[in-house]
């Protein structure tokens, strides 16, 4: 059933049981009175009240549970509101009645019972409303065994509705079992009044005061029902209706134990308050990092903080590191006064032989310190350094006008929002930094995109040759190089470089090697001269450690012939169909960028070769031979040669795919650990 | 990787043990500076425990090419494992610097 519908069911029922009960004990009032009988049974009279009971319970359980606000005074209020409306139609008709006494209708029965009916059903209304709301504040902050014990106290003052069928009354034993026991039950609820330390002071006040009048009601109620007890012409009599009567004192102790528990809380309301604050500066302070606060923000934050928490008078925080940004924070202190009481502080401290606490010197090992001073304006101080991952970063000092004004609660609070910021800034300069590696990071991935253009795309074969090259690189970026260039018709030069170390630095000097090689091969340089000029050309740019290695070769498709040099770079693989055998081409070579002057000339000699259909050239990187497998064996000039053997039938890409599969599954990997590279020629 | 430095009579004896890599090169630059500026004019580096050298720790040997030359300092290089040797002979490093395959042998290099 939904809410609304409960409540207007509930609405319904319980005025329908008010009006049935009224006109059933008034008729029965007649009954008694004329001592006749209008056939009307007794029953019926607790039936509708118990009815009218039920459907309050459950209207006021819709109405009080499902309210959106927790608000406490708002709570209350509603407490008050419902009772100083019963209270004042109450007040009403007690005016009414001594107003119309002494005339014939103020003397009749059925009158006075009527009213009293109406009085009734207005107290039944605000008891069973106030009980809801009781619950509500004892259920606040349950625990599994306060929701069990509260359920056994509800369920058994439903069932206790029925004991007013039987025919016991006030104060007789069975009446008297069942109201000791529905009270202590209610006693036992009643200790629970966590919500009362929840209020701050202000709320304090006005749940005194809600209280004060709720328990005013109830004892206006109680004297009423008292008064008209024994009145046997009304018929219901609420004395001899143990629920309510238990219900009655529950909500009664209850009030009274509210306004004296937060009677007694009223002084300390203060510090809970203050330790309220504790926790929301707490939060606010491990959470600037998240909203993006700056350092300076934070300190800030840190330093109002523990100002408020120590109830210091003044401040100010000293950063280690100033700039133009990040200055002295300060707090109720002009700038000479901090170093009037820096100089206080520290000559008082050198007397003692002990190190100065101002030292601007980074490096963790202070602790936080309490001390009296002797200045004209403050008499206490705390020193408190700020350390982020075990370095100093700053001093916070927090000064108050009394001696002994900070103690150990005080460092205590201090280090806790000391650590918390320190976590805070940490997590800033984390944040930072992540940043900053993102941008990097995406800086790589264009230089790998320039990179990758430097190398060439697409390889030209033609009816001379069948040529494949491919190239790894261990970072985003690497220093392995190859390319070629058409002299003419016949002519074609082919390169590969391998630039020292790898990544970015190797990058760049692999770029100026490309410039160097495009703007020298299309002199059509023997390949020794080439290098001669390329170790000149190169000497001006690499750094002193750096120096690069190069084949390189020009292949004449007209004379089938090979002519080349080798700058340090590693031996090429030919294999010669005629003899069958993959062959290491050992020539002499010094790499580019170790002599820088004209002697570098005479450690380059050029060769020539002769090749024929069939034959093979492999070109490769040390990448590949010096790639190693988990047991630290290298690849080696000798696996490589056998696996060309292995496949001089294959066309460059397929013996290119072998080669590459081959060193991934020696290595277990395809992260080789330095850029390698390899470039395949099949002559046709 | 771990460097020693020692003298022995008028020898400077760089013993490099493990492995030469882009991050160790740089104890062996720091070595190398300190034997070169120390004034010694006999330089032996023990490289029989020397495992691996990658081309940044070739470099560091080629950057001192000039100063050993200048200077007229003699440094030579011995006890070479096979494998090292070849990246040595690769890279064309072996026509300019001693490579003697023993401490005896290198020694009588300052004596020949």
């Amino acid at each position: 059933m939904s809410p609304k519908s409960t409540v207007r069911l509930t609405t319904f029922t319980a005025v329908l049981a008010w009006i049935a009960l009224t006109v059933v004990d008034l008729f029965l009032g007649f009954e008694l009175k004329n001592n006749v009988n209008t056939g009307v049974p007794n029953f019926l009279s607790g039936t509708f009240l118990t009815v009218y009971i039920v459907a309050l319970f459950y209207f006021y359980k819709q109405k009080v549970e499902n309210a959106d606000s927790i608000n406490f005074i708002d709570l209350l209020w509603r407490v008050f509101v419902t009772g100083l409306v019963a209270t004042i139609v109450s007040v009403f008709i007690q005016f009414f009645l001594s107003f119309i006494a002494g005339t014939k209708l103020g003397e009749h029965e059925l009158m006075q019972s009527f009213l009293y009916h109406i009085n009734l059903g207005l107290i039944l209304a605000f008891v069973i409303s106030t009980y809801m709301v009781w619950k509500k504040l004892i259920l606040y902050q349950k625990t599994k065994s306060l929701i069990r014990t509260w359920q056994v106290f509800e369920y058994s003052f439903l069932v206790s509705l029925l004991f007013y069928f039987l025919p016991y009354q006030f104060f007789d034993i069975p009446f008297t079992v069942v109201f000791a026991f529905l009270v202590s039950l209610g006693l036992i609820v009643s200790l629970n009044l966590k919500w009362v330390a929840y209020l701050n002071f202000k709320q304090k006040w006005k749940s005194i005061l809600l209280v004060l009048l709720v328990i005013l009601y109830l004892t206006y109620f109680l004297v009423y029902i008292i008064r008209n007890s024994g009145n046997g012409i009304l018929i219901s009599d609420l004395i001899n209706h143990v629920s309510v009567l238990a219900v009655f004192a529950f909500i009664l102790f209850y009030a009274i134990a509210s306004l004296l528990v937060t009677l007694f809380n009223l002084p300390t309301t203060s510090v809970f308050e203050q330790k309220l604050e504790e926790v929301v500066n707490f939060q606010r302070l491990s959470q600037s990092s998240q909203t993006g606060q700056n350092q300076d923000e934070i300190f800030e934050l840190l330093l109002d903080s523990s100002m408020s928490a120590t109830f210091a008078r003044a401040a100010w925080f000293e950063p280690i590191n100033q700039t133009e940004t990040v200055k002295i924070i300060r707090k109720n202190i002009p700038n000479n006064k901090i170093q009037e009481v820096k100089d206080t502080f520290n000559n008082q401290r050198l007397k003692k032989t002990v190190l100065p606490a101002f030292r601007n010197i980074r490096g963790g090992g202070d602790s936080t310190l309490i001390e009296n001073i002797s200045d004209s304006a403050y008499k206490s101080i705390l020193v408190y350094p700020l350390e982020v991952q075990n370095e100093k970063i700053g001093t916070m000092v927090l000064l108050k006008e009394v001696s002994d004004g900070f103690n150990k609660d005080g460092i205590n609070i201090v280090n806790t929002f000391g650590n918390q910021a320190a976590v805070s800034i940490e997590n800033y300069r984390l944040l930072q930094s992540a940043i900053e590696n993102e941008r990097y990071q995406e800086e790589l991935n264009i230089a790998k995109r320039v990179h990758e253009s430097l190398l060439p795309s697409i390889l030209e074969s033609n009816d001379h040759f069948d040529i494949s090259a491919f190239s790894g690189a261990a970072d985003e970026v690497g220093g392995d190089y190859f390319d070629f260039h058409r002299i003419s018709e016949d002519k074609l030069v082919l390169v590969i470089g391998d630039v020292s170390g790898k990544g970015t630095s190797a990058a760049f000097n692999m770029s100026q090697m490309k410039g160097v090689f495009h703007s020298l091969a299309q002199l059509d340089l023997s390949p020794a001269e080439f290098l001669g000029r390329a170790n000149d050309a190169l000497s001006r740019c690499l750094e002193r450690t750096s120096f690069i290695t190069l084949s390189y070769y020009v292949v004449d498709t007209a004379l089938k012939s090979l002519e080349f040099s080798r700058a340090g770079h590693c031996p090429s693989i030919f294999y010669k169909q005629s003899q069958g055998e993959v062959q290491l081409i050992k020539s002499k070579g010094l790499g580019l960028g170790i002599i820088r002057d004209q002697e570098y000339c005479k450690y380059i000699e050029t060769n020539n070769l002769n090749y024929t259909s069939g034959d093979l050239l492999v070109l490769y990187t040390d990448g590949i031979t010096e790639a190693k497998n988990p047991a630290n064996e290298e690849f080696g000039y000798d696996r490589l040669q056998q696996v060309v053997q292995n496949n001089v039938e294959k066309s460059a890409k397929e013996l290119q795919d072998i080669i590459i599969d081959t060193l991934y599954e020696f290595t277990q990997t395809k992260h080789i650990e330095d850029d390698y590279t390899t470039m395949i020629l099949k002559f046709k | 990787m771990h460097i020693s430095s020692v003298l022995e009579e008028d020898h400077y004896i760089i013993t490099i043990n493990g492995d030469v890599d882009a991050s160790s090169s740089i104890h062996l630059d720091e070595a190398m500076n300190e034997a070169i500026h120390g004034g010694h004019s006999k330089i032996l580096i023990d490289c029989s425990a020397l495992n691996y050298i990658s081309s940044a720790g070739l470099g560091v040997f080629m950057s001192y090419l000039e100063e050993l030359k200048a200077k007229n300092i003699h440094m030579v290089l011995f006890g070479l494992n096979e494998k090292v040797e070849n990246v040595f002979k690769v890279l064309g490093l072996d026509q300019l610097l001693n490579i003697q395959p023993s401490k005896d042998q290198a020694k009588q290099e300052f004596h020949g």
